[in-house]
Parts: structure tokens; C-alpha cells; sequence
């Protein structure tokens, strides 16, 4: 059994990557069996992933030495060959990831799955990307885990076609690819006087460089830091995120929440590793940056008239509050956000799904994005028959939910409450311990500190998104013209309702979880226990 | 032989980034072309510039590794020249999709107002 347990970690790659290229030997036609694949290899990831969770607690002592898991891909121990590293953080991760992806993929079986080819297939890829970011202890190995799930994006991001997002994604795959070469020089910055690329080691080795060598590093760190920060959409690096998020479908936003938070990771985990490494790793801009990108989220907001643009900037606000938590430098303030995380991607996530029901609500279709004018063009293009309407009225799956219109409402009010941080859902727990670590950390004497400047900012963004949220809710819930009760099926309600529960259930859970991302957040601040666990030395050993 | 690749990287990204910031999609996926064979030079001279040295240690016993290449950039490169064909080739599919579906070559799908 423990032997077995050993090679988890390569299970959340491996499993995404057999399904995906399993569903392409399927015609289009066979819905049912693909979709049965879809579904079991998305429930063995996130049994594979809660499995990994329970391990990086220590209840099975003689797995995994002091909740790290150390895979050597091939046997190649570290740093010779790619290891994957499990710890807390990056299986907490995964399972938000694949958590996800799960109520994202029975989503889509309502329609989005028929409105282009290989859907599934793109799914399971970008999933793998994800997980395998999250996994890797290798720095080119994650440029490639990058690649991998932007390629699927950019896939999923065109997925139902039409002018908008054709244009969207134009704009998106040029950003991502230039953020890709400089992920590309940083990576070959540090590798030319570190000269390795395992996570671990570098790090090991970032102290002992000599000064000629350290201002290269320190500028491959931070040219590495700006791909990140691209990923992340922190200002003024994230202008090609509310169009793509806006032009994507329902589903496909959805699981793009949690693509911005591969940059945040990365952030987080270089920042671990890299002590005394230059920007955006350290030092002060990286809080004021973030601060910045809080801004444009809140500005934003109360500027968007469309549903889905107004949650893109709630995306970009909470990608902000996440960086500004981080760049603070105060320990105590990386757990609060991990849980100020966790509940805003499932919140947005099922905010991003209720906003592909709620546009059903209009009678006239007025979005760009939404009515292509020409069939999707991987049909013809694939000739796998004719494309389905997917705004024909009887295009649904499963059982049409009765009072549609009162769950639409409920699901926008959790939504509402879990993003803006009003009491009594995740979010406002989430917002409270971030305030009451931040005046912690302020200074005993009292007088200014950037703290205050936090604390404002997280309060009016709670603020804001109020107002603009119940300025859209006002107009979609309680005008009576050009409305219609739209057929909700089971299988689109119920991930809505299962990602709200899931922030219910980190509500009611908040002091477990809370104490896990402690200990998370722990092994953040003192890398030693990773570095020496990757690569197998006894502690207080020296390069 | 450093002055000459060093010239050639700065040219090559210089031209690229201008073409980057061009309102034409034929020019930025040019722009990106050029910017991705600088970064491949770039991360190739990485592992330092060697004439007649291979990357593949032969033989046994001990063997000095200056005589030797660093295999590891030569692989980086391989990596992301593969990864940069694939990306610029989906990349040229969706713009000739965007030139078709709004019957303009400009990035934002429309010609500015002058």
C-alpha cells in the first residue's frame, strides 16, 4: 500500500493527460461514454488530491517524511532529474483545482460541451497543466506545465467561437506568449550562474553567490517575476484579462478563475525559496503594485455594466488582495489569504456559472460573444456534422429546474456575499482575518503605516463591489422588460450550488482550515524543510 | 564570436518588439517569430560559447568537463523551439480566423477612427 502511495504525485498529470488524448479516440457523437471518462478521471484527481492532502498532514508517518512528498520522475533523484514536490500548499492547490473542474465539467454538459469539438479533451489538458504546475520542483518544468495549460486555454477560450472571442483571444495569445519569453530569459538568467534549474537547489544556492553573479540572478528573478505577474494580472500587466474573461463561455471563465492563481502561486512559492531575492519576490513595490491592481478591480467593477465583465474585475481585485497580502512581508498575513483564495475562486467560479444562466434571462440576446454569426468553425473545420443551436429552447439536459428564477436570485446573493466580503459567508471571514492580521502587524507606536492603506483599500473593495453588484442584480432581477424565466437544467444548477456549499462548508470549517493553511503557510516561511527534503541532505548542511 | 551573437540577439529583439507593438497581426506574429529566435539564442549562450566542443561525454574513466558543451541549454533550446513552433502555429490560426470573421488585418478587429 505505501509503496503504491509513493507514486501519487504523478497521478494528477498522468490521469489528465491518458483521459485527453483517451476522449480524442471517441466521435464527437458518443457523448455519454466520453463524458462518463471525463467524469471518473476528474473524481480519481480529486481523490488523488484529498488522499495528498491527508498525507501532508502526517497521519501516515512513513510515506511522506514531514508532510513533503518528494517524486523522482523516472527514479532521477534531485537535482539530476524533474521531481515533482508535494506539500501542503500545492496539494490544497490541486484539490481547489480539480474541485473545480468538477463542477466546471458537469456544467458544461447542459450545452457548452456541444458547442465546439473535443471540449473534455481541453479540459482534461488544461487541468494537467495546472496540476502540474503546482507539482513541479523544477524551474524549466514549469514553463512547460505554463505552456501546457495556456495552449489548452487558448483552446478553451476560443471554445463556441464567434468574432468576440476570436478578437479576445488574439489579444490574449500574444500577451501570453511575449510573458512566455520572458519567462524563457529569466529562467536562462538563472540558470547561467546558478547553473541548475531544480527549484530547490537554486535556492540552496542563492546565498553563496558570488556578487558578480548575484545582480543576475537577482535579474532573471525578477524578469521570471513578471511572466508571474503577467499569470497573476497584476497592474498594469493585466489589461487582456476582463475582454478574454468576458468573451469565454460561462464554464470556461470558470475554470480560467483558478488560472490566475497559478501566477499567485508561483509568486508565492519563488518568494518562499528565493529569501533575499529582488522584486516582485521582495521587497516594497510588489504591495503597491498590488494595491494598484485593488484599484483598477474596484474601478472596474463600478464602471461595468455586464455581469461578466463586473466578476472579471472582481477576479483581478482578488488576484490583487491575494499579492498585496504577500507583498506586505508579513508572515502572518499568507494564511489568511490562502483562505481569502480558496473562497474567492470557488465564489467567482460559480459567479462566472450563474452569469451563463442569468444571460438567458434577456429575451434579445445582445452580446457579440454570445450569438456567433457562423456556426463554430471546429465543426466544419473537423466535419464531425452539423453544429447544434445551443440557443435552441429545447436544448437541455436533465431534468429543467423548477423556481428557476428563486435560485438565480439566492445563488446571486451568496455570490454577492462571498465576493464583496459581507458577513456571514467565507468571504467575510476571509476579509476579517486579513484586517485583523494587518493591525496586528502595525507599528506599537501608532502613527501611518501602509498597513492603514490595506486595511482602506480592502474595505472599499468590499464596498464597491456592493454597490456595482447591486446596481447589476437591481437591473437583472427587478426589471420587468425584455425578461424571460429562463429553463434551468439540474446539471447547471447544481455545480452553483455544490461551489457554494463549498465555501459554506470553509465557513462552517473555518477553524480546520485555518489550521491547515497555518501550517501551509509555515512551511512557506521557513523553505529550509523543503530545500533539505528535495534534496536529500541532512540539516545545516552548506553548498 | 560574443560580440557577434550578442548584436544579433539585440537586433532580433529590438525588431521584435517593435513589430510587437504594431497594429497589424501580420507584423506581431512577425514581431513574435523574431523575439523567439532571440530568446533561443539567448538561453543557447547561456551555457557559454564553445567551438568544436560536444555536449555528450564519451568514454569512461575521468574525463574533463571543459573539454565539454553543457547539454542542458542545448535541451532548454530543443524544448522551447518545439513549444514556440506549436504556439506561433496556433497562433497564425487564430489570426487568419480573426482576419476572416472581421474582414480586417487590425489586432483590434477594427481600423481606428481617424
Amino acid at each position: 500500500m505505501n509503496a503504491w502511495l509513493r507514486h501519487l504525485p504523478v497521478l494528477p498529470i498522468v490521469v489528465p493527460l491518458i483521459t485527453g488524448a483517451l476522449l480524442l479516440l471517441f466521435a464527437e457523437s458518443r457523448r455519454w461514454p466520453r463524458l462518463l471518462i471525463t467524469l471518473i478521471a476528474t473524481v480519481t484527481q480529486l481523490a488523488a488530491a484529498v488522499t495528498m492532502i491527508w498525507l501532508t498532514t502526517d497521519s501516515v508517518p512513513d510515506v511522506w517524511s514531514r508532510g513533503i512528498g518528494v517524486y523522482a520522475i523516472g527514479g532521477w533523484q534531485a537535482p539530476f532529474g524533474i521531481v515533482l514536490v508535494v506539500d501542503r500548499l500545492s496539494a490544497l492547490m490541486i484539490a481547489v483545482n480539480v474541485t473545480l473542474a468538477l463542477a466546471v465539467t458537469v456544467y458544461s454538459i447542459g450545452r457548452w460541451d456541444r458547442m465546439g469539438v473535443h471540449y473534455h479533451s481541453l479540459l482534461q489538458f488544461l487541468l494537467m497543466g495546472l496540476n502540474g504546475a503546482f507539482l513541479t520542483g523544477d524551474l524549466f518544468n514549469l514553463f512547460v506545465f505554463f505552456e501546457i495549460l495556456l495552449a489548452a486555454s487558448y483552446a478553451l477560450l476560443l471554445h463556441g467561437g464567434g468574432p468576440q472571442r476570436t478578437k479576445m483571444a488574439l489579444h490574449f495569445i500574444a500577451v501570453n506568449l511575449t510573458a512566455a519569453f520572458a519567462f524563457l530569459i529569466g529562467v536562462a538568467m538563472i540558470y547561467s550562474v546558478v547553473g541548475t534549474l531544480n527549484m530547490a537547489e537554486i535556492a540552496w544556492k542563492w546565498r553563496e553567490l558570488p556578487l558578480e553573479d548575484r545582480s543576475i540572478a537577482q535579474a532573471g528573478a525578477a524578469i521570471l517575476g513578471i511572466a508571474f505577474l503577467v499569470k497573476a494580472a497584476a497592474f498594469p500587466l493585466n489589461f487582456w484579462l476582463p475582454g478574454a474573461y468576458h468573451a469565454a463561455g460561462a464554464p470556461v471563465a470558470a475554470i480560467f478563475t483558478i488560472t490566475t492563481k497559478v501566477g499567485v502561486y508561483a509568486i508565492l512559492r519563488a518568494g518562499s525559496l528565493l529569501e533575499d531575492a529582488s522584486a516582485p519576490f521582495g521587497g516594497a513595490w510588489l504591495f503597491y503594485i498590488a494595491l494598484a491592481t485593488m484599484v483598477i478591480g474596484i474601478v472596474g467593477m463600478l464602471a461595468s455594466r455586464q455581469l461578466p465583465r463586473l466578476v472579471a474585475f472582481v477576479v483581478i481585485l482578488s488576484s490583487g488582495t491575494i499579492l498585496a497580502a504577500v507583498g506586505s512581508g508579513e508572515p502572518s498575513m499568507v494564511a489568511p489569504a490562502l483562505f481569502y483564495m480558496l473562497g474567492s475562486v470557488f465564489a467567482t467560479a460559480a459567479f462566472f456559472m450563474l452569469t451563463g444562466m442569468a444571460e438567458r434571462m434577456r429575451t434579445a440576446a445582445t452580446d457579440p460573444g454570445d450569438r456567433a454569426a457562423t456556426p463554430p468553425p471546429t465543426y466544419t473545420a473537423f466535419s464531425v456534422g452539423e453544429p447544434p443551436d445551443p440557443f435552441a429552447p429545447d436544448d437541455e439536459v436533465g431534468v429543467a429546474l423548477p423556481a428557476a428564477m428563486a435560485f438565480l436570485g439566492l445563488a446571486f446573493v451568496c455570490c454577492a456575499l462571498l465576493v464583496t466580503g459581507m458577513p456571514p459567508l467565507a468571504g467575510f471571514i476571509a476579509k476579517f482575518a486579513l484586517v485583523a492580521a494587518a493591525i496586528d502587524a502595525l507599528p506599537s507606536q501608532g502613527g501611518w503605516s501602509r498597513e492603514w492603506l490595506l486595511i482602506f483599500v480592502l474595505i472599499a473593495g468590499g464596498l464597491a463591489g456592493l454597490i456595482a453588484l447591486m446596481r447589476v442584480g437591481m437591473r437583472l432581477f427587478w426589471s420587468t422588460t425584455g425578461r424571460q424565466t429562463p429553463r434551468l437544467s439540474i446539471t447547471e444548477a447544481a455545480p452553483v450550488a455544490f461551489l457554494i456549499l463549498m465555501c459554506l462548508a470553509i465557513t462552517v470549517a473555518a477553524g480546520p482550515t485555518m489550521t491547515y493553511l497555518d501550517s501551509a503557510a509555515a512551511g512557506l516561511a521557513d523553505p529550509q524543510l523543503y530545500i533539505h527534503t528535495v534534496l536529500n541532505l541532512t540539516r545545516g548542511a552548506t553548498p | 564570436m560574443e560580440i557577434v551573437l550578442t548584436f544579433a540577439i539585440g537586433v532580433l529583439t529590438a525588431s521584435g518588439v517593435w513589430l510587437l507593438l504594431r497594429p497589424r497581426t501580420f507584423q506581431v506574429i512577425m514581431g513574435l517569430s523574431l523575439l523567439s529566435y532571440a530568446v533561443n539564442l539567448f538561453i543557447f549562450c547561456t551555457g557559454r560559447l564553445a567551438v568544436d566542443a560536444p555536449p555528450v561525454i564519451a568514454g569512461d574513466g575521468i574525463v574533463d568537463p571543459l573539454q565539454y558543451a553543457d547539454p542542458v541549454p542545448q535541451s532548454l533550446v530543443l524544448t522551447a523551439i518545439v513549444i514556440g513552433f506549436a504556439t506561433t502555429a496556433l497562433f497564425l490560426v487564430v489570426i487568419l480566423a480573426a482576419r476572416g470573421m472581421t474582414g480586417t488585418d487590425h489586432v483590434d478587429g477594427q481600423e481606428r477612427d481617424r
